[in-house]
């Protein structure tokens, strides 16, 4: 990835000129800008840069961007942005999928990518729906939920993201919201960044099939209490006057109000996005919003080894301790042979 | 072990070493044929062993097979065996079968105990009074026995003695045909080298089985097999999964395009990606993903990358793939898929041959879908198909199936180890800067061979998008206009019918102008080649055609074909080769000679089939 070039890229060398297909609301409209944002400050060029998508509404993105790209088959892309980055380390891979194309039918793809730590970004789309297919419910929506497939209210449980990831041992996970462009852009080039699997998830509303699924947590007025946006090295603060803080309490989290019950700023914990132990982020990143508020930004980034950088480094090795030339010069040299004459 | 008295010279022989699937009979036959392949034999043959790793000891279902031909004019691994090798009463009773009328077999008299007979489900204490054996030609060896005096002071423990209870077998094997013990020594030793005790051991053994058959059989005749004068240059052994994969690495090298695999566990196939995996010293990039899925579609990520990529299955694991194939050919990107077939339906028989995923190759995707399907003929002709297959795939922009199958795959042949300069260059059908400027969109085409240009990301100015969604033509931007969509399909379709004039034609054998043609396709061209050669030495005149290219076909297939007055298909399946060759030639009476066993032909069932139908007439 060449960003030691000079190039100053703005979101428009990122925008190609189809116009988006999305329905007129939708939260893809405002994700799709904001990652043509992110794209420019990261600042790799565009024809580095490839977007692999599944199917769904979110995977037609890779047709509105300005890169390398494919629109594959349904639950794939993980599989597929795995096989471009392991052949070629040097683009930047981009996966967009959403909660049906990712965690059901991809979701041994998605599992797989994160424990290799295959160093893709993946931007999963979450609005608790299936859209494409005109509304049935998701891998994520919520026990009881009413929908065409579900008219009677769903009798399962629904995966959480964040705890997925964790489960897998994911090096990366952040949270953004459709309407939280700014914190998104912020974790999309976080994400970016991030040598590894990232998944970035943003709750996204679906105007038509699950319009609203998110708004007590997103519309404004409720934002300020309900979620909290954690930045790495500073205060778990969130409410109105951010006098609201996050502390520890036995092997919990709880919410406190500073200046009350005793509490004061100093019994905020502070946010280690890089602490190799996830305990802490685990437990913040499934904070629901209910008792405590719901974590938007970057819960976890750690490094570790890359599987397209490991593969790559085996073949440097190997090749040059056994100093083959060609096939030819393999066979001859590690295989029983004779020779007529 | 000087030369011995009394030694007859054979062209051909075939040895079937049989026993418990733990008792080595694969690595015996193996060493055996490695040796008379060094010695200027040719050599074909055919590992034939259970799916269970280890089935219970001593019983029918736990035993394990290798069968070789050795010799001149070989071109399968014989239909029945000369000499049969036992280790014990459930081996002898399910190979009897395989042995020539008049055949010798070698026995472990000690094997015969009580609990080995009731194993294997013999009625009386007599295995071969009961399996109507002729004692004549019989050599019960007491080969247990032997072993443990042999390796009385070794000082190594009862089950590790018993592990080298084959290289008896070998030894014997070895004097019988006349084959050097330091060659066969040679080998162990490599194969044993960071374990000199049980080199040691084994060396003492091998020594005592061929000693044993000098000192009691000194009268019996011993055989000297008879070499071909073969193409001058460095020769190897070679079995059809490594030329498989070696093929695919000598395409890498013409194209410039690194090898990618991505791949999941399959038997019979697996053996490609081992190889491929070792051959990481050779730049590979061999990945084994979560499932047959991701194999598919980690290559396909890769060919989109540039690279030649490929992925490798079996039966289960084609069916498995048929969506990202389908991918593949609507983004028109390169691909090869390598099917070694086995038996099916569903997991069916895996460890055995068959044809029948030709349909599935074919035809087994949703939607107009098709794509280039090739086939080998033989362990070696795996190499140069998985090179043509790559090649197609490359420069006709398009996913190309490579059918092998379980019989080619574990067969082994002598192989000519090529030099670069036999195979040609492989030109991929990359964009140029004229074509980009000229407002290249990423379905133009070649309007000849309707064969898309290939940029590969990295390339400034040709970012492009493809995907499983229809294009437009002219534009390459979504499309569901239904003109649009036709003329896609008949021009995808076009792009692999074009491929004809890019393949060699069809050629026939044997009797050029007879009335009757045998043809086949793929692996059962050993046994379709000594049938020809047998009935036209019998005098009916057959001509022979094997189709390596299946789709498309090669360009005079079809008037080759109607030229003759009979056509006959022999295949390993109930008859899909037949029925496509018949959908190209309506009104033409196609007869057919199939098998469906999990086996590859016998020479004998092909003459007498051909006799058959021609006596119906």
């Amino acid at each position: 990835m060449d960003t030691a070039n000079n190039t100053k890229y703005t979101a428009a060398h990122f925008k190609n000129e189809q116009a988006a297909r999305w329905c007129p609301g939708c939260g893809d409209h405002a994700i799709l800008s904001t990652l043509h944002k992110a794209m420019a400050e990261v600042g790799v060029a565009p024809h580095n840069t490839a977007v692999i998508s599944g199917i769904g509404c979110s995977s037609r993105l890779p047709y509105y961007m300005n890169t390398y790209g494919m629109h594959t088959i349904h639950g794939r892309a993980a599989a597929i942005a795995t096989g471009l980055k392991t052949a070629r380390p040097d683009l930047m891979v981009w996966e967009v999928s959403g909660d049906g194309d990712g965690l059901a039918i991809g979701g041994n793809h998605f599992i797989h990518a994160l424990r290799r730590n295959v160093d893709i970004n993946i931007l999963l789309f979450n609005n608790k729906i299936y859209g494409l297919t005109k509304g049935q419910y998701s891998p994520t929506s919520d026990r009881g939920f009413v929908s065409k497939s579900s008219p009677y209210g769903t009798t399962e449980d629904p995966f959480i993201p964040a705890e997925l990831v964790f489960g897998c041992r994911g090096k990366f996970f952040a949270r953004g919201f459709d309407v939280s462009l700014d914190t998104t852009k912020e974790i999309m080039i976080a994400a970016a960044k991030h040598k590894g699997t990232s998944v970035v998830e943003v709750l996204q509303n679906c105007v038509i099939f699950n319009q609203g699924i998110y708004s007590w947590l997103t519309d404004k007025e409720a934002r300020v209490d309900h979620v909290i946006h954690l930045v790495h090295g500073e205060k778990m603060l969130f409410g109105k006057d951010k006098n609201k803080g996050l502390v520890q309490d036995g092997f919990s989290l709880k919410a406190v109000t500073i200046g009350e019950d005793g509490y004061t700023i100093d019994d905020v914990l502070v946010h280690d996005a890089h602490k190799e132990d996830d305990t802490l982020q685990r437990e913040l990143a499934l904070m629901d919003g209910h008792n405590l508020p719901l974590a938007i930004g970057v819960i976890r980034d750690v490094s570790g080894l890359t599987y397209e950088e490991d593969v790559e480094h085996q073949v440097n090795e190997v090749k040059t301790k056994k100093g083959f030339t060609s096939l030819r010069d393999m066979i001859i040299k590690s295989r029983e042979t004779w020779e007529v004459k | 072990m000087s030369a011995q008295p009394n030694v007859k010279t054979l062209d051909k022989v075939v040895i079937r070493f049989s026993g418990d699937s733990g008792d080595g009979m694969q690595l015996v036959g193996n060493i055996f044929s490695d040796v008379s392949a060094g010695e200027g034999n040719m050599i074909s043959t055919f590992p034939d062993y259970p799916a269970e790793i280890r089935a219970p000891q001593g019983s029918l279902s736990g035993v394990s097979g290798f069968q070789v031909s050795v010799g001149k004019d070989v071109h399968t691994p014989g239909d029945e065996a000369d000499v049969l090798v036992s280790m014990n009463p459930a081996a002898l009773k399910t190979n009897l079968q395989y042995l020539k009328p008049g055949g010798i077999i070698i026995c472990d008299a000690d094997s015969f105990t009580e609990a080995n007979l009731k194993k294997a489900l013999y009625k009386t204490n007599d295995p071969i009074e009961e399996l109507g054996i002729d004692p004549d030609r019989i050599m019960l060896v007491p080969m247990t026995t032997l072993l443990k005096h042999t390796l009385a002071d070794s000082g190594l423990d009862a089950k590790s003695i018993m592990k080298c209870k084959n290289m008896l077998a070998l030894g014997l094997i070895c004097w019988l045909f006349d084959k050097p013990v330091d060659k066969v020594l040679a080998k162990l030793k490599a194969k044993f080298a960071k374990k000199p005790a049980i080199y040691e051991a084994n060396e003492r053994v091998v020594n005592a089985g061929w000693d044993y058959g000098h000192n009691t059989h000194a009268g019996m005749p011993t055989y000297r097999i008879e070499s071909d004068a073969a193409q001058p240059g460095i020769y190897t052994d070679i079995n059809g999964n490594t030329a498989t994969a070696w093929g695919l690495i000598m395409a890498s090298e013409k194209s410039h395009r690194p090898l990618f695999l991505g791949s999941y566990p399959i038997t019979p196939a697996t053996d490609i990606l081992h190889e491929l995996a070792k051959r990481k010293d050779l730049g590979v990039k061999a990945c084994q993903m979560e499932d047959e899925i991701a194999g598919v579609c980690s290559a396909i990520g890769a060919s989109y990358g540039g690279h030649l990529a490929v992925t490798t299955t079996s039966g289960p694991g084609l069916a498995l793939k048929s969506e990202g194939i389908g991918l593949a050919v609507m983004a028109e990107l390169p691909l090869v898929i390598v099917d070694v077939q086995r038996g099916g339906p569903s997991t069916g028989l895996p460890t055995k041959t068959e044809q029948t995923d030709l349909m599935q190759a074919l035809y087994g995707r949703n939607g107009e879908s098709p794509l280039c399907v090739v086939a080998a003929t033989s362990p070696t002709d795996c190499f140069d198909m998985a090179f043509q297959a790559a090649r197609i795939a490359i420069e006709h922009m398009t996913p190309v199936i490579l059918l092998t199958d379980a019989f080619i795959a574990n067969g082994s042949s002598a192989w000519r180890v090529p030099d670069e300069k036999d195979y040609p260059e492989i030109k991929p059908h990359y964009i140029t800067g004229d074509i980009l400027e000229a407002g290249w969109k990423p379905f133009h085409r070649n309007e000849e061979t309707k064969v898309r240009y290939w940029a590969i990301p990295g390339t400034e100015g040709a970012m492009h998008r493809v995907g499983g969604l229809e294009k437009d033509y002219h534009t390459s931007v979504i499309s569901t206009d239904g003109p649009n969509h036709e003329l896609m399909v008949k021009t995808r379709r076009e792009k692999v019918a074009k491929i004809a004039a890019d393949i060699p034609l069809l050629e026939v054998e044997g009797t050029l102008d007879a009335d009757t043609i045998l043809v086949g396709w793929g692996g059962t061209y050993g046994h379709l080649l000594s049938a020809c050669a047998e009935l036209n030495s019998d005098g009916i005149p057959v001509a022979l055609a094997q189709f390596r290219y299946i789709n498309p076909l090669p360009a005079n297939a079809l008037e080759t074909l109607k030229k003759f007055k009979r056509i006959i298909v022999a295949e390993l399946n109930t008859g899909m080769f037949a029925d496509y060759l018949q959908m190209h030639l309506p009104g033409k009476e196609i007869l057919r000679i199939n098998k469906i066993e999990g086996q590859p032909f016998m020479v004998n069932e092909i003459t007498s089939g051909v006799k058959k139908l021609l006596s119906e007439d």
